[in-house]
Order: C-alpha cells, then sequence, then structure tokens
C-alpha cells in the first residue's frame, strides 16, 4: 500500500490518440505571469489540435479536423 | 411528479392501480399484467406505441423521483414488475433488430475507443444542432426544451445506476464522469440545475415531468432505452455504451445550440447549459471511450456486443427523435403531440 502511494504520481497527462492531452490530479492552469486561468473542473482536456474555440481547453474540434497524432498504418 | 394523462388501456390500467395504496388491488394488477401480455405490438412498433411507452416510462419513474400520489411501495411490486420485464423484453428485442454492430475484432481499451469514436462520428442524417443555431424559432427552442426535458431534469441518472455493477478502471471512469454531471459537490452546477435553469429562462415549467403529456412516444422512448440499460444488471455493456456514445456526441452540437440561443438574444444565464457541455463532454468522451467501455471491455471482453450495441442504439434512437422533430418543423408543425404548453 505504502508502496503504491510513494510510487503514483500525483499528477498525469493522458496522451489520447488524435486527441487532446487529459490532465488529472493536483496541478494548476496558470497564465505566463502565473495567474490562475479560469477552471470549472478536476480533470481537464487541453486543445492539441490547435483548432479548439475555448482554448486552452478541448470542445472536440480536432474530430471535425481530422487531427492525427500517428502516422496512419 | 404528477401522474400523466393515459394514452391507452395499459397506461389507464397502470395509472388506476399507483392511485391505490399497493397490495390492496391485486385483481387490477392481474388484469394489468394480462392487457400487458396481449397488448404488446407486433415487432418494429414497440418504440412508437404511446400506450406502451407511456406505460414503462411510469413503471421506471418508480425508481426514480416517484410520482407525487404513487405509493412508494409499488416500486418492488411482483406483478407491476414481471409486466415491465414482458415490455422490456420485446422493446430490447426491436431495438437490438434496429442496430447493425461494428465487428467484434477489438483487443485493447484503445481498439474500443476507436470504432466507439468511428461510430459517433459518421453522419445519420438531419442535423438538429445546425437548424438549431441557424433556423429555429423561439417557438421551437421551447420544444427542443421540452422533448429534451424529460432527460436532462435527471440528467446522468439513469447511469449511475451502473456504478455498483463496474469494477476496477471502469468504476473509477464512471464515478469520474458522474461526478462533473452532478456538479462537482456543487449543487448550481449539477447538469440538471443548469438545464432547469435554461428552461426558466425561456418561460418553461422547470418541474420534471410537467409537459409529459405532450411528448410523443419516440422522446419517451429514448429516456425508457437509457432505464432499461440503467436498471438491468445484465445490460451493464450496454448503459456505458450508451454513455459513451452520448459523450462522443455532445460537445459540438451543444457549441451550436448555445448559438442557436444566443441568435434570439439569450444570455449566458440561458446558454450556461449548453457552454458547460462543450468543455466538459470534450473530457468526457475521453474518459468515457477509453476507461469506462474500453476498461469494461478489458476486464469482460464478452460485454463488447453490448457496448457497442448501447452506442449504436443511442445513436439510432437519437437519430430517429431528430427526423421526427425536423419533418414536423420543416411542415410548420409542431413536434409535440399536445397542444403547444402555456409559459409559466
Amino acid at each position: 500500500m505504502n508502496d503504491q502511494r510513494e510510487t503514483e504520481p500525483d499528477t498525469a497527462v493522458v496522451v489520447c490518440p488524435d486527441g487532446p492531452l487529459l490532465v488529472r490530479g493536483d496541478f494548476e492552469i496558470v497564465s505566463t505571469t502565473g495567474e490562475k486561468l479560469p477552471r470549472d473542473r478536476q480533470t481537464v482536456a487541453l486543445c492539441r489540435c490547435g483548432a479548439s474555440a475555448i482554448k486552452p481547453y478541448c470542445d472536440g474540434s480536432h474530430k471535425m479536423i481530422g487531427f492525427r497524432t500517428e502516422f496512419p498504418e | 411528479m404528477q401522474f400523466p394523462s393515459p394514452r391507452g388501456p395499459l397506461s389507464t390500467s397502470l395509472i388506476h392501480i399507483l392511485g391505490h395504496p399497493a397490495g390492496q388491488v391485486d385483481d387490477a394488477v392481474a388484469q394489468f399484467g394480462t392487457y400487458v401480455s396481449e397488448g404488446i405490438p407486433g415487432a418494429g412498433k414497440i418504440t412508437y406505441d404511446d400506450d406502451i411507452q407511456l406505460t414503462l416510462f411510469c413503471l421506471y419513474e418508480l425508481h426514480y423521483g416517484g410520482f407525487d400520489d404513487a405509493d412508494e411501495r409499488w416500486e418492488w411490486n411482483p406483478g407491476l414488475l414481471a409486466a415491465r420485464q414482458e415490455i422490456e423484453a420485446a422493446f430490447e428485442a426491436e431495438l437490438r433488430a434496429a442496430v447493425e454492430l461494428p465487428a467484434l475484432d477489438a483487443k485493447t481499451s484503445d481498439d474500443v475507443a476507436k470504432v466507439l469514436f468511428d461510430l459517433t462520428g459518421q453522419d445519420s442524417g438531419p442535423s438538429m444542432s445546425r437548424f438549431v443555431a441557424k433556423e429555429a424559432t423561439l417557438e421551437q427552442l421551447r420544444e427542443f426544451l421540452i422533448h429534451k426535458s424529460i432527460y436532462q431534469l435527471k440528467e446522468a441518472d439513469p447511469h449511475t445506476w451502473a456504478i455498483p455493477r463496474l469494477k476496477g478502471r471502469a468504476k473509477a471512469a464512471m464515478v469520474e464522469i458522474q461526478a462533473d454531471e452532478y456538479g462537482g459537490g456543487r449543487e448550481h452546477r449539477m447538469h440538471s440545475t443548469l438545464f432547469a435553469q435554461t428552461m426558466r429562462g425561456l418561460g418553461l415549467d422547470d418541474s420534471f415531468g410537467s409537459y409529459i403529456d405532450a411528448m410523443p412516444a419516440l422522446t419517451l422512448a429514448g429516456t425508457n432505452m437509457m432505464s432499461l440499460f440503467g436498471l438491468n444488471r445484465r445490460l451493464r455493456g450496454a448503459i456505458v455504451g450508451h454513455l459513451a456514445a452520448y459523450e462522443m456526441t455532445s460537445s459540438q452540437p451543444n457549441r451550436l445550440y448555445g448559438n442557436g440561443f444566443r441568435r434570439h438574444g439569450f444570455n449566458k444565464d440561458v446558454t450556461w447549459y449548453f457552454d458547460e457541455h462543450v468543455e466538459a463532454d470534450a473530457v468526457h468522451e475521453q474518459i468515457a471511450g477509453r476507461d469506462l467501455a474500453g476498461g469494461l471491455f478489458e476486464a469482460e471482453p464478452g460485454l463488447l456486443e453490448d457496448i457497442y450495441f448501447g452506442a449504436c442504439a443511442a445513436l439510432t434512437v437519437d437519430s430517429w427523435t431528430t427526423e421526427r422533430t425536423m419533418t414536423a418543423w420543416q411542415s410548420g408543425e409542431t413536434s409535440l403531440v399536445a397542444p403547444t404548453p402555456l409559459m409559466v
């Protein structure tokens, strides 16, 4: 039990294929000058495709623009 | 909620029964069982049958908020449960016959997520969201909210039934999504609270079930399908697939819905519900696809077919509902079955 507590990271970034970065855990989202940005939920999805209308958050736009994070097979 | 107006022999019989104390009208319960056995219409017709769908809705509602004037002990009455199972069996068979499932060849949780994202990315006919964004009249916006209200005023509840039936990764994912649906501990951010605020903004009554008499069978079928999947443990795969499909078809449509209400001059209090879903469901769809549906597949590979069934059924019933509403609107008619309800 203790071992797992020590090895589990407090925060994890889940790299979603063809999609956003899912950030879960204990973290803050801040501007370049350190001010906290509005955040309404514990786990967030950060835009990776550049097309979101609510950046830095994801709004699902990656699906509309065919964003791919891997080479096609 | 108040009892709805009956729509045929089954719902007349049931509402009569529910108005009495449980255990005092055994003959009527037996008669109701006979009506159900004899009254289930042929294949392909259950989803559109007003009397059947209203009856099923009332039987399910005993497990949710109940009825103001119904004895709460009816919830577990064996006669009513038996009748419900009979309707459920026919309804489930009809839904299964209506969908075409993708190949069951997934190997990993990411494979399952990919199949679900592909399924939900396919064009499924007319777009309600584009119409709402660009053309819907104020009266059509009200109708749109009325249809949605039978689920959205108890948003997330049918999927919550699944939590004790899941384990490990899938359970953690379901709880994470549902906690967000319920406002992360803040009542004013609960999605059902936000939806009620939107309804009030358009002058509509936000009490649950107040517009049930105006809803067509198909609208009731959509919410009954969720209760069918959520209340039956054996269908836990289907309720998980259903939620994944809902989350995956939410962010962009909700952006457009919000635009439709902004076009009519409504403020942020009214559009908050839609704006919230743009951001929330972009998070939820990733969790629902990979950890919830994918995680359930890894734990119980035999449920893959039902995961896809739940997703396909959600998309199919949704496309029928959209088609029905759009057809009415394009003919200049109401999509509701009772006269347009008065504003409060």
